[in-house]
Formats: C-alpha cells, structure tokens, sequence
C-alpha cells in the first residue's frame, strides 16, 4: 500500500467515524466499537516491541491498567480533559516500558518476559494499596459533558478510540517501514549479526519498549469515561494479557496489516460469543487458537497467504 | 513485642521459604537447567492441589495423595515435554520466545479449564495436623507450615542427590551444559530431557499438596507463584537446587517480614522487586556461574 | 612504517577454565592483506569476536585507526569501518535479500541509503537475481554471498572475512578472492581467516598463525610456510 493510499484510508476513516457519530443512534454500535479498536490499539502496539522485534510482552494487562489508573488520576487530581488523559496515559506507559526495558533488554530476551510476567501482579499491588484512585473498591468516574459536537458521551470515546487506533496503526506502519523496522527486524533475526552492521540494538529495543509500552497504555486512558467505574479486579484481568498476544500472533507479526486483521477477528468473535458461551469459554477458545497458531503458524494468517516477506520498495 | 513479632515472622518466613522451595524446584529443572520456560508450572502445581484435595474427599491424606498422583504428572510431564519437542527443539526452532507463548497458553486453557471444571470457590484439605500449631516459647508454628516445609525440604534434598548421585541426573546435568556431547557417550538429549520434564512435573504434584495445606486454594493462585518461583530461579541462579532452596527462603523471608511490618497487600510485589533487582544487579543469580 | 589501522596489545579472553586468546599483540598495517591462520580451537574467532566487540576481552587494548575501541559496543566499531562476515552464515532471517544489505547501509554507510547501492553490491557478489527472495530461501552457497555483501555495504575501511570461502568450488573461490582484491586495491584492509591453505597463500602478503590462543608465527606467507612451530602444529612435526 502506497503512502499516499494510507493516507487517504486514513481520511476516510476518520471521516466515516465522525459520521457515524452523528447518523447512528443505536448506542451498542458504539460500545462494541469501542471495544473493537480498543484491541486494535493494544494490539498495534503489543507487536511494535513483540512482532517487531521479537520481545514478547506478557504483561499487556498491567500497561492498560495502568493507562486507566493514569487517567483515574489525572481525572480525580485536576479533571484533565480527555486528551490530557489520552497522554498522560501514554507517558505512564512509556516511561514503564522503557524502565522495564532498560532493566531487563541488556541481558537475554527471556529475562524481559519473566519481568513482564510478574509486572501485572504488582501493578495491581500498587494500586489496592492507593486509596487516592479507589484502592480495592474501585473508583467511579462520572464523565462530564461531551464537547458540544458529539451527541453522547459514548460517541466521544468511541470517536476518541477510533482516532488512538489510526494514529497507532500510523506509526506501526511508519515504523515498519523506516530504517528503525528494519533494525528491529535485523536483531529479531540475530542480534549479533545486527550488531555488526552497525545497528545500535539495545537502543532500539529501549525505543519499541517505550513506543509500544506507551500505546497499550494509551488503550486504557479512554476506558474510565466509557465504563464510569475502574476497578484493580478486572483492570488487571487476564484476558488482556492473553488477547494482546494472541491478536498480533494469529493476525501475523510482520507488518502493521497482522494485529489489525488479528484484532478485528477477535473481538468479532468476542461479540458473537458473550451473547452464545460464558466468558471462560470464551478465553479457552482464544487460548487454544493461541497455542494452534504458535504451533503451526508462527506467521500469523498473512504468513499463510503470503510466504514472501514484505518487498524492500520504497514508496 | 516488637523482637516477638520480629522472630515470628523470621520462623514463618522460613517455613514459607519451604513451600516456595517445592514450588520453584520444576521450575529449576525446567527452565534453569534445560531452559524450556514453562510458565505453566505453577498451573500444573494448582492442578496438583485440586488432585490432593480430590484424593483428601475421599479420605486419603493430601500428601499422601499427592505421592500417588506424582507418577501420573511425571508421564504427563514427558508427554507434554514430547509435545513440546516435536512442535518447537526439533523444528530448529529452539526460539525461547515462542516456545514461552506456547506455555503462556497452556497455563491459560489450563487455568480456564479449572476454572470450568471446579469453579471459582476456594477448596480445601482436611488432616489431622491442619489447625493445631507447634508453640516454642513465644514462637508459634502452625502444623501447616511446617509440613509443607517439610515436604520442601525432602524434595530439594531428593532433588540434589538425584542430580549430584545418579547416572540419569548426571546426564541431565551434562545435557543442561552441552546437548551435543551426550550424544557421543550415546545418550539421547530428547530422553534425558524428556524424564528431566517428567521430574519436574512431577515437584508439581508434591508442591500442589504442599500449597493447599498451607491454604485453601483457587485457580487463579498459580500466577502469582509465576512471578515468584521465576524470581526465585533467577535469584537462585539457573539450575542450582541449593540456590533454589537458599533464594525461596530468602523470598519467604521478605515476604513474611514484609507482611508483618508494612502490610500483607504489599507481599505480592516482594518477589517482582527482587527479581528486578537481581536482573539489574547480579542477572547471574547467587549460586550462578557469571555468563 | 605508517601508523597501523589495527593495534591489538595484550588482549586476552579466558572462558571458564580455558584460555582461548592470550596475551596477543598484533598489528595490521593500513591496506594490508593479512591472513590468519590456525587449528581450530587456536582462538582465531575468539580474537576476531574481540575485535568487533561481541566479546570483552579481560584485558588488553584495541586501537582502531589510533582510536581505542576496547570498550566500544560493537556498533560504533561498526561505524567507524569495521565489518566482519560469520563464520556460519547468519542471515536477517524475515527479510528480503535486498533488506539484508539495507540494514547496514542504513545504519553505517554515509549518506546515500539508496537500494540501487544494494543491488550494486548484489551483482558485484552474484546474487543480484535473488534480491527479494527470502534470506531463508537461499543455498549454502548464496547465503555465504550474502554474507560478505552485507558485510560490503557497511563500506568497510577494515574487513575481517572469517571462512568466507569454506565449502567453495574453485571457481566460486576465484570469485571470491577477485571481490576482495578489488576492494583491496580500492583501499581496505582485509583479515582473512581460512583452512583453505593454497587461497589464503595467494591472498595473503602477511601471514599470522595461531595456535592455544597464542600467535606462534608472523611472517610473509613463504617464512610461515617454512616455520618449524607452524608445520608442527600443522603436521604433527
């Protein structure tokens, strides 16, 4: 896809989006919605650092939790707009991923899962323990008014989580096609190799660490106003942790194109079945497709359609 | 009052470095020495539990029950270990990473599928030493601390001996260290790797005892063991039982005295804080060899 | 004597029990054509593995074109003009045959980060027809091609081919040895380490042979040749 293809499915998305708020009243459109692209973000930005370079992060569920948290607080200490949450979010996540990172990505590869494996379980300790953002309880978030242009609140976080996954898709897709995803994707092949020829790899591995760390972090921010209660029990569920890796893998690593086909599906799915099976099935059905794909597909379904890897062209 | 409690929370944090110990010795084998990183061990020992607790409903004691079923994990563990062969070390792609997902998933369809089976409640064991507590002067030792102690102990020491004594465990430490020369002395690194899986596995079963007699037990309980018995292999430096034994009870020890001084809600991020400082400081571990 | 591009003074790397470098001082003059010789297990790979930084040696100092890169990661080597190929070929595994080379011409070479240079490089090592194939897809052959071109396109000012030419036809060693005469005339100094005896002898115009991680000779490749130390290893006296 040419750049300025890109740009104008950008356009048009964000167009249909901004219509959509307005022609559709049915308010499930937008919950479902905001489901959809809330995985699409996390999605897009687990396999910056995961797909890219080859770091698998467990610990996606402690990164949106803690973009809600960041937003919890922002909201509570200064009622921030949603952007600023939006934002401040993304630093949280940024500085974790990068601070993770940085302890950890200078020894091998694994030591990075172990941390993140164990990430969620303190995040969760750090927030019971914060009485500010509502500790154990929770805390309830009472949105205030959307801006004027949008006729409902859930249209505001849908339309905001619509404008998250295209930003994140851009850079994804920026990244991957740059001079930094082709480093990433040198040192995910052989970081020695990669070394010698001159590819700075930890500072790459800090730079996705952040980038990605960041983004996930940055699905959760919106999340307050679209529930109006956060609380550490289902902030830090399992299930985030599991879809973030299992979107990216079935979807394909390799390009931007992978977690975004891998998150479509999987929240389709999702809507079909909360209606039909509870929601353990559910999370069976997305783990065991998980372990099916790692095994006889590491490549994702675009890996089994297309065994070329992605032309050098430049666009 | 103060040394009181101090002292209590020492002995208890001991008796707890235990149960970590027998929680984190399928660990050593598994990932320490053959360096398959099966997050799903903790899962395996919480599968353990549930199988004491059904031997316990009908009327065996859970350790013993757990004895009984330590066989059956250890021919599951060399089916799993098998599965895991044929799907990743003998495709070439040894890739840790991927092989990682692949245990990250079945500890999930595992934990699920408990969830399904048994449901969300807590369960537990019944035995006569469940209860009653063993008082030395000020200190007091609940029975059920003690024998998961106990059980932790006699595993660590069955494990050095079997890794230090014995043909197999000698060949299971030659494999950890170099694959390729087993083959010249005719042995077969998939073999030895698969009863090496088949024992750890089988810790699961006794460490899932040991577990649910400290405490009742649901499925989720096996992630923050994940977290815990990663930092207590890492800690210990891979591979070493006697690391292992030493770093669980240093992490027992923290977490108990972290329990009675600041706040049981603060525990769970006792382990993490250790594992992130041991990556940072020493990422070769106490007993490690620095590579 | 001009001052050397390469200066190794006292390295030495010890694994566990067993020391694979010792002690070595080696120079190599700018535009020379220097040959490394040796048993396997003489530390050949260890002493090159030290001078492209994927290992710290315990001691000893390296200077790079009066630099000292000792504690340099081995990316900045990189970029200051030190290229190396693998011993076995390590491919991008994932990435075309044309991104293979890009990575360096991205990260190292000056300016120009245009792929027409790739393919330059590609029909200079004949592989200009596989460009977007997969790396994986590659022969034995091809991938050992591969590996010297993006070695290539890090324009190196220092070149260290580690065994480029096992397992080559003779003609395909022609091949090879016509690329790094050439490279050689335009200015690069090149380290070869080889068993393949009679390409070595011809490339080389300065011969070093290790042996238990020392260097027990240094010479023109006829005085090597005729060292007793050398054909003791070599011949068991």
């Amino acid at each position: 896809m040419s750049g300025w293809r890109f740009i104008i499915g950008v356009l048009v998305v964000l167009a249909g989006g901004a219509m959509l708020t307005h022609e559709v009243t049915n308010a499930y459109v937008f919950y479902a919605g905001f489901v959809a692209l809330q995985y699409v973000v996390i999605a897009t930005g687990w396999n910056i650092l995961g797909g890219y370079a080859g770091y698998v992060n467990f610990g996606s569920g402690a990164f949106v939790g803690l973009g809600m948290y960041a937003a919890v607080f922002l909201f509570k200490a200064i009622e921030a707009p949603l952007w600023v949450q939006v934002l401040g979010a993304a630093f949280a996540g940024g500085v974790m991923g990068l601070g993770m990172g940085y302890l950890t990505l200078r020894i091998q590869g694994v030591f990075f899962s172990i941390a993140t494996l164990a990430l969620t379980v303190v995040l969760n300790t750090v927030i019971v323990n914060w009485s500010f953002v509502g500790g154990a309880r929770g805390a309830t978030v009472l949105a205030p008014p959307p801006p004027t242009w949008f006729p409902s609140t859930i249209s505001y976080v849908f339309f905001a989580m619509l404008v998250l996954a295209v930003f994140s898709i851009a850079v994804a897709r920026w990244i991957e096609k740059s001079w930094i995803g082709r480093g990433l994707a040198a040192l995910r092949a052989d970081e020695q190799a990669a070394e010698c020829s001159g590819t700075p790899t930890l500072k790459l591995k800090l730079f996705a660490a952040t980038v990605s760390g960041a983004l996930i972090a940055a699905a959760g921010a919106p999340y307050p106003y679209y529930a109006s209660y956060v609380e550490p029990a289902s902030a830090f569920g399992l299930a985030i942790a599991l879809n973030a890796l299992a979107m990216p893998l079935i979807g394909g690593t390799r390009s931007w194109i992978g977690p975004l086909i891998g998150a479509l599906l999987l929240s389709g799915l999702e809507q079909a079945a909360t209606v039909t099976i509870p929601t353990e099935v559910n999370l069976l059905i997305v783990g065991l497709v998980l372990i099916g794909f790692v095994v006889a597909a590491p490549d994702g379904l675009l890996g089994l359609f297309d065994r070329k890897p992605v032309k050098g062209r430049r666009q | 009052m103060i040394i009181e409690l101090g002292v209590n929370a020492v002995v208890t944090g001991l008796l707890l470095g235990g149960l970590y110990a027998v929680a984190s010795l399928g660990l050593t084998i598994a990932f320490g020495l053959l360096q398959i990183p099966n997050v799903a061990q903790p899962t395996f020992m919480v599968l353990g539990a549930y199988c004491a607790c059904f031997g316990n409903l009908l009327g065996v004691d859970p350790v013993i029950a757990s004895m009984i079923f330590a066989p059956v994990f250890y021919l599951a563990g060399m089916i799993f270990y098998q599965a895991y062969f044929v799907c990743f070390e003998r495709r070439g792609r040894g890739n840790t990473l991927q092989g990682f997902t692949f245990f990250f998933g079945v500890a999930m369809v595992l934990e699920v599928a408990l969830i399904l089976a048994v449901g969300v409640d807590l369960r537990s064991v019944d035995a006569v030493y469940i209860g009653k507590s063993l008082t030395i002067g000020f200190v007091t030792m609940p029975y059920r601390f003690i024998i998961p102690f106990v059980i932790g102990s006699a595993v660590g020491a069955g494990m050095w001996l079997f890794l230090t004594r014995t043909h197999m465990g000698l060949a299971i430490r030659a494999v950890a260290h170099d694959a390729n020369a087993l083959r010249i002395v005719a042995l077969n690194p998939a073999q030895v790797k698969r009863h090496a899986f088949g024992i750890a596995m089988m810790t699961a079963a006794l460490a899932g005892a040991a577990l649910i007699v400290v405490n009742p037990v649901d499925p989720f309980v096996g992630r923050e063991y994940i977290g815990r018995s990663f930092a207590i292999v890492v800690l210990a430096g891979m591979g070493s039982v006697p690391g292992t034994l030493v770093a669980a009870v240093i992490i027992g020890l923290l977490e108990s005295l972290v329990i009675t001084f600041v706040g049981a809600t603060w525990a769970p991020g006792v382990a993490f804080a250790v594992l992130l400082a041991t990556l940072a400081i020493r990422p070769s571990g106490i007993f490690g060899i620095a590579r | 004597m001009s001052e050397p591009i390469l200066s190794i003074r006292g390295v030495s790397k010890r694994f566990g029990t067993l020391i694979a470098v010792a002690d070595v001082d080696l120079d190599v003059a700018r535009g020379e054509k220097l040959g490394i010789i040796g048993p396997n297990g003489s530390g050949k790979t260890t002493l090159i593995n030290c001078i492209t930084g994927v290992i710290r040696p315990e001691q000893g100092k390296i200077t790079f074109e009066g630099i000292d890169i000792s504690r340099m990661p081995t990316y900045q080597r990189a970029r200051r003009g030190i290229a190396r190929s693998f011993q076995i070929p390590r491919p991008f595994v994932g990435m075309s045959v044309v991104q293979n080379l890009q990575v360096p011409l991205d990260y190292v070479a000056s300016g120009e980060r245009d792929p027409a240079g790739a393919l330059g490089i590609l029909a200079a090592v004949g592989l200009e027809t596989r460009a977007d194939d997969p790396a994986e897809s590659l022969t034995h052959l091809e991938l050992r091609k591969l590996e010297l071109a993006r070695a290539l396109a890090a324009e190196p000012r220092l070149l260290i081919a580690d065994e480029v030419m096992a397992g080559l036809s003779e003609q395909e060693i022609d091949e090879v040895l016509e690329i790094l005469f050439t490279l050689n005339a335009r200015g690069v100094t090149i380290i070869m380490i080889e068993h393949i005896m009679h390409a070595i002898m011809r490339f080389s115009t300065r011969l070093v042979c290790m042996e238990t991680g020392r260097v027990i000779a240094d010479g023109t490749p006829q005085e090597v040749g005729r060292n007793p130390e050398v054909r003791r290893v070599y011949f068991g006296k």
